[in-house]
């Protein structure tokens, strides 16, 4: 069993989290081949996670923005022999790994959450009112994994890079720029606390308490589809169903209501908070700590007294 | 141009959706169905771009039970131009691939500049068809589109990726997905529900294609999710303060 993993990279530099948990994953199906699309220092930070046992370092500027076309063709290039292709299940894995199986006329297979042999695996469906378990019957499996359902990889490998070169790049999409929001906080998917305001909060500018109640506390700040379709909030915050899938220790929903889209996205969270002024939100049902009040008072409250 | 956007038949995205317990799947029977919330997103780009002069023609076209017509009428009731339905029964949910595979048939027949998918359909959530047509017909693709613009012979796309937005052009002929930001979708009036009726709706089979509609996937069980225990209400600021500090995480 031969596994070929596409690393998470962002800016050049691996998402150590992101792909040291899909590497848990993949160990369970044979011996890991690692695909980064980045810089040399990227490369040698994948050659370091548990189970790892050659990472492929491709440094071409076609593939350095993660344009399907390029990373499906990589892909491609090395899949000779291989059993399983698996990638993050994050926007990046997606766009690539469907195309990369219908190039080996295989079905791809979203969102595992847990692996159970090397060609049967279970995936939520219907915004993860059900769990289906499904048995692949391709000769090649192409799967993402919902980082959130896996633990990290531990660090201490030392896997040897081979540089490879994109044998024919493909001139069909071009990149043009990104529009990446940078701040210290922790990243949404692999943060251990997440605060996240609903379409409760009202405005952007009443979104800072969101974001000051998560600064105090060093949580990462999420956002429910109706904040982000108001404006509120940025898009890469959504939680939900279409949006990132969360697990932190602790999710804090402030002024969520709690839609089934949304709970898909953090419902396998530990230990979950809800702060709504509407004792009859749904959120209420899933929360393990729940507080009816108004959030303009109660979260200045609980921000001071954290 | 030509602008071919794919529709499917799901259950409605407020229905709460019920395992059945003898783990086969999940309950359909006198459920409320709709078309896919993100398909209509891909209609209402598709109808923008005709009525900006820049599309000529907007077909849809259904894969799945004969019901399907159904979301092609409304398809055409918010001003798309004809239907095509294609019957087809894997004995379960129509795979990604095999839609595909469909769609790259109809493509090659109707040979559109554009083809608009929804990033996922909210049943089987799979996220893939419009990223497997592209493969299929070696097209360039832009997925998870929140700004769509036709230019010089390209598709400008801003498209939704982890760490915020990202825009890239993609030559046509090309295949987009779009996500939630696109657009809001628009109703439709009353009198063109009524003219929509009269619009044409081919019908074809996946036979027509010569496409094999077998499962790869064969669905070994179907279960609920594991429950949360009910948790309780605090009174105040300050009791929740103090069960926050028991879990020892602030």
């Amino acid at each position: 069993m031969s596994v070929l993993l596409l690393a998470e990279v962002s800016g050049g530099e691996l998402a150590l989290d992101a792909t040291a948990k899909t590497a848990t994953a993949a160990a369970q199906l044979g011996e890991v081949t690692a695909i980064v699309c980045g810089t040399a220092a990227a490369a040698d930070a994948a050659a370091k996670i548990a189970g790892v046992s050659k990472v492929l370092l491709c440094e071409d500027a076609a593939v350095a923005n993660g344009l399907a076309e390029n990373v499906a063709r990589l892909i491609m290039d090395h899949s000779a022999g291989v059993t399983h292709i698996v990638a993050p299940a994050n926007n990046s894995g997606k766009n690539v790994l469907p195309r990369v199986a219908a190039l080996l006329d295989a079905m791809v297979i979203t969102d595992v959450i847990e692996v159970l042999d090397a060609k049967t695996f279970k995936r939520p469906i219907y915004a993860g009112n059900a769990i289906q378990t499904v048995e692949s019957q391709d000769a090649v499996k192409v799967l993402s994994v919902r980082t959130a359902a896996f633990d990290a990889a531990a660090e201490g490998a030392a896997a040897p890079v081979q540089v490879v070169a994109l044998g024919e790049t493909s001139t069909l999409s071009a990149h043009v720029e990104d529009k990446v929001i940078k701040n210290d906080r922790p990243e949404l998917s692999s943060a251990k606390i997440v605060v996240s305001g609903g379409r409760g909060v009202g405005s952007q500018a009443d979104f800072a308490l969101i974001s000051g109640l998560a600064d105090k506390i060093g949580a990462a700040v999420g956002a429910s589809r109706a904040a982000v379709d108001s404006g509120f909030a940025a898009n890469d915050l959504q939680v939900g169903q279409t949006g990132k899938v969360v697990a932190p220790d602790l999710y804090i929903a402030v002024g969520v209501s709690g839609a089934i889209q949304h709970l898909a996205g953090m419902k396998d969270s530990k230990v979950i908070v809800a702060i709504n002024k509407d004792e009859e939100a749904p959120i209420f049902q899933i929360a393990d700590y729940g507080l009816v009040a108004d959030l303009f008072e109660a979260v200045p409250e609980l921000t001071g007294k954290l | 141009m030509k602008i071919l956007v794919p529709v499917k038949r799901v259950i409605d995205y407020n229905v709460k959706v019920k395992v059945k317990s003898d783990g086969t799947g999940v309950d359909l029977a006198n459920v409320k169905m709709s078309m896919n919330p993100f398909d209509e997103i891909s209609v209402e780009a598709a109808i923008r771009l005709k009525e900006a002069g820049i599309a000529s023609e907007v077909i849809v076209v259904s894969i799945g039970e004969k019901k399907s017509t159904e979301t092609l009428r409304t398809a055409l009731a918010m001003g798309a131009d004809r239907g095509i339905l294609v019957e087809a029964d894997a004995g379960g949910d129509i795979e990604p691939l095999t839609v595909a595979k469909i769609l790259a048939r109809i493509v090659a027949d109707e040979q559109p500049q554009l083809v608009i998918l929804g990033k996922q359909a909210i049943d089987n959530d799979m996220n893939a068809t419009g990223q497997m047509l592209a493969a299929l017909l070696g097209w360039g693709q832009a997925t998870f589109a929140s700004e769509l613009k036709i230019e010089d012979g390209k598709a400008h796309v801003t498209r939704e990726v982890d760490g915020g937005l990202q825009t890239i052009t993609v030559a046509l002929p090309a295949i987009i997905t779009t996500d939630l930001r696109l657009n809001e979708p628009r109703y439709a009036s009353l009198p063109n529900i009524m003219k929509a009726k009269k619009k044409p709706v081919e019908e074809k089979t996946a036979a027509d294609y010569g496409v094999d509609t077998a499962l790869r996937l064969k669905v070994i069980a179907t279960e609920e999710p594991a429950g949360r225990a009910a948790g309780i209400k605090v009174g105040s600021v300050s009791e929740l303060v103090e069960k926050l500090k028991e879990t020892g995480m602030v």
